[in-house]
């Protein structure tokens, strides 16, 4: 097994080759902010908060899609970096309506978690307040696009590891918003096969069990890596 | 197909096409003066006139002096009539002739806007007619392709565009001969040719003339790069808005397939190459090459992160060779010429020509290929005539994703790290001259607007990073802005171009950064005093006052 040495903020780390710095980092102990990463489906570097600078490099590098190389020297916490990640966070709270006093995720939101991780207590940029609206046509979840960051885990998940392929992404730019079916009412949908697998994957509250009230959903995160490896780890049960 | 019976259509549509030729251009711009019409009267004059024996009327490319369209030029005479009307259709065939005059309108073919150009791309444009294989190859069309299929090895192919110093012109300048040899180096095994033909700059038109004009250059150098490259496919993405591209296109595959020069065995060779066209919507994302990509696969047209390159893992996961259109049409010429020739065109750094889309408040509109290295200020002012009834302020260049150079730094030359060192960059050629009337926050405005309505909405930082960016710009022109949300427009335009995912993002905010760059009193004298202050004692740090 080929492996890599690399620093991470100080730490020496060696880890197989063709893995990513964010695996690095994991292992190493520095956590690193992320919302669109998760694991057990493929990444795709769209919310931009695990950025770190490694020396000799001029750009900024998305962890969770770029290799650790040997010899890289990772930087994750530089005011650069910390500055940017609050601009990040407050961008996508100036995007959607987060009113996480009334929230089902209140608590248990990534989201959240990451505003608390970096700091930011307000957003400087001036809040949307779009009218996205709310899909509850699903016989046991709903669907608040308001609360959508656009992360796209539902979507992954839902075509990588249910095989559904409900979710997709429609609209351009600002318009962009996720589409159920063929921009069908979510319980229209005949492919959903009700799992709620997105449910847990949803970092926000944005997707949610029906009935549920502020800060009564939690999403079962860890499940997705689990179904995507206990073939493979032979573990079943967890 | 061998060299023998290529040169012998060569001959024989010599022989067939008459002494003069009048040559009426029926590109986009043209037509959009009814250049259709005037090139039926034209033909129907010959015809009326009884003199076909002597003198043909041929339908041509862009002649590039799009702005006095529709253009008809004559050879060998070399006269040129510009906006020519439908009814001095008939006396141009007279005069031709000598037998009359024509109040046409003659222009000067010898005059800056010509002469200060370097044909290497638009060599053959307004002389040939696109729609005729037999044209192309009479110009020495597809020689090219059968000299590296007969008499070169892929790696001496590589190796001659790697010497030519030709760089991608699609707007990053990558070295396209190291491309290329990545491509090479990749495994045997199904690899992909794609052209990028995408062009979706607000007021570009050089690709769509390109192809317009002299679809088989692109194909002989899509073919040349497969046969370097170990691919035996291409696709050539076009927008949809280009209807009669694609049909000139279609038109021109057909043609070369049934010539043997394109589908299998090609030359008599063991080298198979066709080539496919696919349809973009028109969203500027897409000309991105990971976007691109995607398209043609059928996915929405979202950029994935680099790396690995499209060269290693590109199209249904096979390398891919992605060059812009203007890259692959110098290839027949790098190759015919030899790269030595090529390179002795331009500067150091930057080899060959570049075609401009020469806009905005300029008395010269239109296509131009200048050699690298020329300064903008002959463009401007010798090429483009200068400004109507007044003087320059900038030029921007490189379009949604470039900047604005001011009047003092005319004396910039054109070249890729030039470009670059002022704040704006080559781009894929868009030219638009600015006037001392224009307003550079609205400048800055309009990319803006432009850039969040196409940004594909995938990363954060471009998502809504451009919605800020915009509506702050938008703030300042309503004189609403204040000091710190200028501060926090610097801010954000540095955090868009250093955490977004791809090229349009990171390129987004450089209209807005090279405007503050070199007119940033445009800037604060449009900014207000905050509300708090109540109209008393101003911070210090605000020094500029309130307008209107
Ligand atoms: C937002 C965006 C739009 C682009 N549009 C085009 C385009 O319309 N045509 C083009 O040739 N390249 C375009 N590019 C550049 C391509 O990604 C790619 O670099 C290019 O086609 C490579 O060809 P070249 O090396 O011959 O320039 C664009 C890039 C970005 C980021
Ligand atoms: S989704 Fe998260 S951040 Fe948004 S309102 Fe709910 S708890 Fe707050
Ligand atoms: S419940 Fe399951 S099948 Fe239905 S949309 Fe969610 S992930 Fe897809
Ligand atoms: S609904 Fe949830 S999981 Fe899906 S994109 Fe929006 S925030 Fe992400
Ligand atoms: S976690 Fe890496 S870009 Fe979102
Ligand atoms: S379109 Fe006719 S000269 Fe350019």
């Amino acid at each position: 097994m080929a492996v890599n040495t690399l620093t991470i903020d100080g730490k020496e780390i060696a880890i197989e080759a063709g893995k990513t710095i964010l695996d690095a980092a994991k292992e190493a102990g520095v956590p690193i902010p992320t919302l669109c990463h998760m694991e057990g489906v493929h990444d795709v570097g769209a919310c931009r908060l695990c950025i770190v600078e490694a020396e000799g490099t001029p750009k900024l590098l998305p962890a969770c899609v770029t290799a650790a190389t040997e010899g890289m020297v990772i930087h994750t916490q530089t005011e650069k970096l910390q500055n940017y990640r609050r601009m990040t966070v407050e961008l996508i709270f100036a995007e959607g309506n987060h009113v996480c006093s009334i929230c089902v995720a209140n608590g248990n939101c990534e989201l959240q978690d990451v505003a608390v991780d970096v700091g930011m207590d307000h957003s400087r940029f001036s809040y949307r307040f779009p009218d996205r609206g709310c899909d509850l046509s699903h016989s046991q979840f709903g669907i608040d696009h308001n609360r959508c960051i656009m992360c796209t885990r539902c979507v992954r998940v839902c075509d990588e590891v249910e095989g559904a392929h409900v979710w997709d992404v429609g609209s351009r730019g600002p318009d962009c918003f996720i589409v159920a079916g063929l921009d069908q009412p979510w319980g229209e949908v005949d492919a959903c096969t009700s799992c709620g697998k997105c449910v847990d994957a949803c970092p926000t509250g944005a997707i949610f069990h029906k009935g549920e009230t502020t800060g009564e959903k939690e999403g079962d995160r860890g499940k997705m890596a689990f179904l995507t490896t206990a073939r493979e780890k032979q573990e079943w049960t967890r | 197909m061998d060299l023998t019976e290529l040169r012998a259509v060569a001959q024989k549509e010599k022989d067939r096409q008459r002494p003069t030729r009048i040559h009426c251009c029926t590109s986009t711009g043209c037509r959009a003066a009814s250049a259709t019409e005037v090139y039926n009267n034209l033909k129907a004059a010959v015809k009326a006139q009884e003199c076909g024996d002597r003198l043909e009327v041929v339908s041509v490319g862009c002649m590039g002096f799009c702005g006095q369209g529709p253009l008809v030029q004559v050879d060998p005479d070399n006269h040129l009539y510009g906006q020519v009307k439908p009814q001095e259709a008939e006396s141009i065939v007279t005069a031709t002739l000598g037998e009359g005059r024509t109040e046409a309108e003659q222009l000067d073919p010898e005059q800056p806007f010509f002469a200060y150009q370097t044909p290497v791309v638009r060599k053959h444009s307004g002389k040939v007619n696109p729609e005729s294989i037999e044209e192309y190859i009479a110009v020495g069309g597809y020689e090219s392709l059968y000299k590296v299929v007969h008499d070169m090895t892929p790696a001496e192919v590589v190796a001659e565009v790697s010497n030519s110093g030709l760089r991608g012109r699609g707007g990053g300048g990558y070295p396209t001969g190291l491309k290329w040899a990545t491509v090479a180096k990749m495994p045997e095994g199904q690899k992909y040719i794609i052209c990028n033909g995408d062009e979706g700059d607000p007021g570009a038109f050089m690709d769509r003339s390109v192809l317009e004009s002299d679809p088989h250059l692109v194909l002989e150098g899509m073919a040349i790069a497969g046969y370097a490259v170990g691919a035996d496919h291409g696709y050539v993405y076009v927008r949809a808005e280009y209807p009669l591209a694609i049909s000139r296109l279609q038109k021109a595959i057909k043609q070369a397939k049934r010539y043997g020069l394109m589908g299998s065995q090609i030359f008599d060779s063991p080298f198979d190459f066709k080539v496919d066209i696919r349809i973009g919507a028109g969203a500027f994302v897409c000309g991105e090459e990971t976007a691109l990509i995607q398209s043609i696969e059928g996915a929405r047209g979202n950029p994935v992160p680099r790396p690995p390159y499209p060269a290693q893992k590109g199209l249904y996961d096979c390398p891919t060779l992605i060059n812009n259109v203007e890259s692959f049409a110098n290839i027949a010429h790098i190759i015919g010429e030899g790269a030595e020739a090529y390179a002795s065109i331009g500067t150091e750094n930057s080899k060959g020509t570049k075609i401009f889309a020469l806009t905005g408040n300029i008395r010269n509109n239109g296509l131009i290929e200048v050699p690298m290295g020329i300064t903008l200020r002959t463009i401007v002012e010798e090429m483009g005539g200068g400004v109507p009834d007044g003087e320059v302020k900038a030029v921007q260049t490189g379009g949604p994703s470039g900047g604005c150079i001011p009047k003092d730094l005319l004396d910039t030359p054109v070249d890729y790290d030039s470009l670059k060192a002022v704040g704006s960059m080559m781009g894929s050629g868009g030219m638009v001259v600015m006037d001392q009337n224009t307003n550079m926050v609205e400048i800055a405005h309009f990319y803006m607007e432009f850039c969040r309505e196409e940004t594909c909405g995938k990363c954060v930082p471009c998502r809504t990073g451009t919605v800020q960016l915009h509506s702050l710009l938008t703030k300042l022109l309503k004189g609403q802005a204040t000091a710190t949300d200028l501060e926090q427009l610097k801010q954000l335009s540095y955090m868009v171009q250093e955490t977004s995912l791809c090229g349009l993002g990171m390129s987004a905010p450089n209209p807005v950064l090279s405007t503050l760059r070199y007119f940033p009193e445009e800037y604060t004298s449009l900014l207000v005093q905050p509300a708090y202050l109540n109209g008393h004692a101003a911070e210090p740090a605000i020094t500029a006052t309130a307008k209107g």
